[in-house]
């Protein structure tokens, strides 16, 4: 494989200085063949767009897309990139990439970000990184954080929380007044991945959390118990709404628009379900995840990619449209609120006028000196993360189960990292 | 192909004319036996080779030998549970046969729109399970659902079937006997078609009334039936994979998982690279579906023999 990967670069190194210095400036031709997992209505639209623009911009460039259902994606991804590849295909940043790196699967672009060729992804190019070198461009990214009723915390006289001792005072009252204090679906396990990541790296930091996912410390480590234990402080005061195994993350948003749970720590994309729910932005708010230890703090920003596959046929085509979706004014205009609604990787990009962009864009700018995390199910790798976030979903179901879960997931870490 | 010229006389007929009685039926079965060994023979054996690997489906193999048997047989608690409920579910699967019978007994009667009684109980069968899998997980729902309505009419607490680890497989057992009961009653309803009329009047002199007559008039009779709704539900416990999928996609904590499904998340699934040890369940699971089909085989050839 080393060989495959070297031979690789160097003819990489050899056609990209030929053509993608200025590619933007030549007209393309030939064939570009997308498959995007971009099939929910907002982001189609995004894809279609960017597809539309690129074919005015090159009037010879025969452009074919094909947009996959996005689940199916994540299990199609490996027959796509056998044989015959198309020249663009959607992932997802950090470990998700593992499996096809490490195959040979994805072009390794790191002559792009050498060259110049991508200016203003200085910040995101470690999302990318895998080995020491790059393997393909974000194009949208966005916050995690706990999205709360403003109203019922106006009501009961909160305020949004900065320590864990504050939010546990919180939800004590939110409790007492007969709601949870956080909605969560844990039916199909990530979301509980998302609590896991936010509890480790208060308690632990950043680092730790980073070691842990690249295996590094023993699950039945202490430091990780203690992010069980201060798991567990929200757990037995009822702070989590009844049955969430039997709910997926869409179903139990209704719980916070129905005011029956008063918080949510989810991403981004929950704000137009909830929008569209009928809740205003009055009624809805944002706050960072409370401080645990004295850590910096870290984030999650899970973000998404573009990649080349190693077999594509029209490579320099392939990297003129990454060159092309990252653009400062093409990373402002699809990140947009009319469009995908998220935050733009490209550091010269501007940020749409909306308080939830704009409070995660200020949070992950300044308030993220620990470092920006990808999410459960990206940092850690594919088996590890389908083994953990199943232990986490029964943990916050069964909590005294807690040393028979860590000792699974000890034996899992055995034996997926050797 | 022997090259005949058409002016010499026939005095030698060509090879495959020679031939003919012996070569045609194996023509015939080409087709089907190319496409049975291109699709399942050579599979098959292809599924025992990578369960000795290790492999993500994208790279190189590498082989471990028994390895993954070992894993699997010895400290795989996923494994033993997905063993358990393949038990649970051939077992309470049968359930249907019995039920299939009484509903068939029931409708097998001349009354004014009977057609249309056997048609509305026969529908689960037509609508596909993923319908019905959502229709019983809707059922479920730990508030809002029907049945913790109707428990509530009686006072009985709410109960979260599919979210409760000791229940859910049962829960999907119950969905999946819906439909199932609904075949195995069209089996028997045909079944009941061809009963005798004589001998149940003979019967009928003899004295013979309720679960006598049931027990040793009409069942003898309905024991083809029988038999062919034990094959399709034995069958349908074994692929219960769609109704696991939609109602707890494996979950809560893997409580109901079945081997298909287990295969299936360990090699093909979102987070599944582990074909080696994915091929290793469904060499597993072949052999418990080889222990019902050798048995199936045998006691269809034993009534072949009985017949002539």
């Amino acid at each position: 494989m080393h060989s495959i990967l070297k031979t690789s670069l160097a003819a990489l190194t050899a056609a990209g200085i030929a053509t993608s210095a200025h590619a933007e400036a030549h007209a393309l031709s030939g064939d570009l063949k997308i498959i995007s997992d971009m099939s929910n209505p907002a982001p189609r639209a995004v894809i279609e767009g960017l597809v539309a623009d690129f074919g005015e911009m090159h009037p010879d460039l025969n452009i074919e897309l094909t947009v996959v259902d996005r689940e199916a994606w994540k299990t199609q991804i490996r027959n796509a990139l056998g044989a015959n590849p198309p020249d663009v295909v959607n992932w997802y940043a950090a470990n998700r990439m593992g499996p096809y790196v490490e195959a040979g699967l994805f072009e390794d672009i790191s002559d792009m970000y050498e060259n110049g060729d991508l200016p203003g992804l200085e910040s995101v190019k470690g999302a990318m990184t895998l080995d020491g070198k790059q393997w393909g461009v974000p194009y949208t990214y966005y916050q995690w954080g706990i999205y709360y009723r403003e109203d019922i915390f106006n009501e009961l006289g909160l305020s949004e929380p900065a320590t864990f001792e504050e939010e546990l005072a919180n939800c004590e009252k939110i409790v007492a007044s007969g709601r949870a204090c956080y909605a969560i679906g844990t039916k199909f396990l990530w979301t509980a991945g998302g609590w896991f990541d936010y509890l480790n790296m208060r308690t632990n930091g950043f680092d730790f959390h980073m070691q842990l996912a690249r295996g590094e410390v023993e699950w039945t480590d202490d430091r990780v118990r203690e992010t069980f234990a201060n798991w567990r402080k929200i757990i037995d005061m009822g702070g989590y709404i009844a049955d969430h195994q039997s709910y997926s993350w869409q179903e139990a948003l209704n719980f916070m628009t129905d005011g029956e749970a008063a918080a949510y720590l989810i991403g981004n994309f929950a704000v137009p379900p909830l929008r569209e729910a009928g809740l205003t932005d009055d009624q809805i708010d944002f706050y960072q995840f409370p401080t645990i230890a004295d850590v910096p703090q870290g984030e999650d920003a899970p973000t998404d990619t573009f990649h080349i596959p190693s077999g594509a046929a029209n490579k320099d085509n392939a990297r003129a449209f990454l060159q092309f979706v990252t653009s400062a004014e093409v990373q402002t205009a699809i990140n947009g609120g009319d469009a995908l609604g998220q935050l733009p990787v490209n550091a010269e990009s501007s940020v749409d006028a909306d308080e939830f962009l704009e409070q995660g864009f200020e949070m992950l700018s300044n308030n993220a000196q620990g470092g920006v995390a990808q999410f459960f199910d990206r940092d850690f790798p594919a088996e590890m993360a389908s083994v953990g976030m199943e232990g986490l979903q029964e943990f916050m179901v069964f909590p005294d189960n807690l040393d028979d879960i860590l000792e699974r997931l000890e034996d899992a870490r055995q034996r997926i990292y050797q | 192909m022997s090259f005949t010229s058409t002016s010499a006389p026939p005095v030698e007929r060509g090879w495959y004319k020679r031939n003919e009685i012996a070569i045609t039926p194996w023509l015939f079965l080409f087709p089907a036996m190319l496409f049975f060994a291109v699709y399942v023979i050579i599979p098959i054996g292809q599924s025992f080779w990578i369960s000795f690997h290790q492999w993500d489906g994208l790279g190189e193999a590498t082989w471990v030998g028994t390895d993954n048997y070992e894993r699997l047989l010895t400290d795989d608690r996923k494994f033993t549970t997905s063993f358990w409920n393949n038990l649970k579910w051939l077992v309470l699967y049968l359930l249907a046969i019995p039920m299939g019978l009484f509903i068939s007994l029931f409708l097998n009667q001349t009354v004014f729109g009977i057609r249309l009684y056997k048609s509305l109980f026969f529908f689960p069968f037509v609508i596909s399970q993923v319908v019905v899998g959502l229709v019983f997980s809707w059922f479920y729902l730990p508030r809002e659902g029907l049945l913790n309505a109707v428990l509530a009419l009686f006072g009985a607490g709410p109960v979260n079937i599919l979210g409760d680890p000791t229940m859910a497989t049962y829960g999907i057992i119950a969905a999946g006997l819906w439909p199932q009961t609904a075949y195995c009653m069209i089996l028997y309803l045909t079944g009941l078609n061809a009963v005798d009329p004589e001998q149940v009047e003979a019967a009928r002199l003899d004295g013979a009334r309720g679960w006598k007559m049931l027990w040793f008039v009409i069942l003898p009779q309905l024991k083809p039936a029988t038999f062919i709704a034990f094959v399709v539900t034995i069958i349908g416990a074994l692929r219960s994979f769609d109704l696991i999928s939609v109602m707890t996609n494996g979950g809560p904590f893997g409580s109901t998982r079945v081997l298909s499904f287990y295969m299936f998340e360990e090699s093909l699934s979102e987070f599944g690279f582990r074909m080696g040890y994915g091929a290793a369940i469904a060499v597993v699971l072949f052999f418990i579906m080889l222990g019902f089909i050798v048995y199936f085989l045998w006691s269809m050839y034993q009534d072949e023999k009985g017949g002539h």
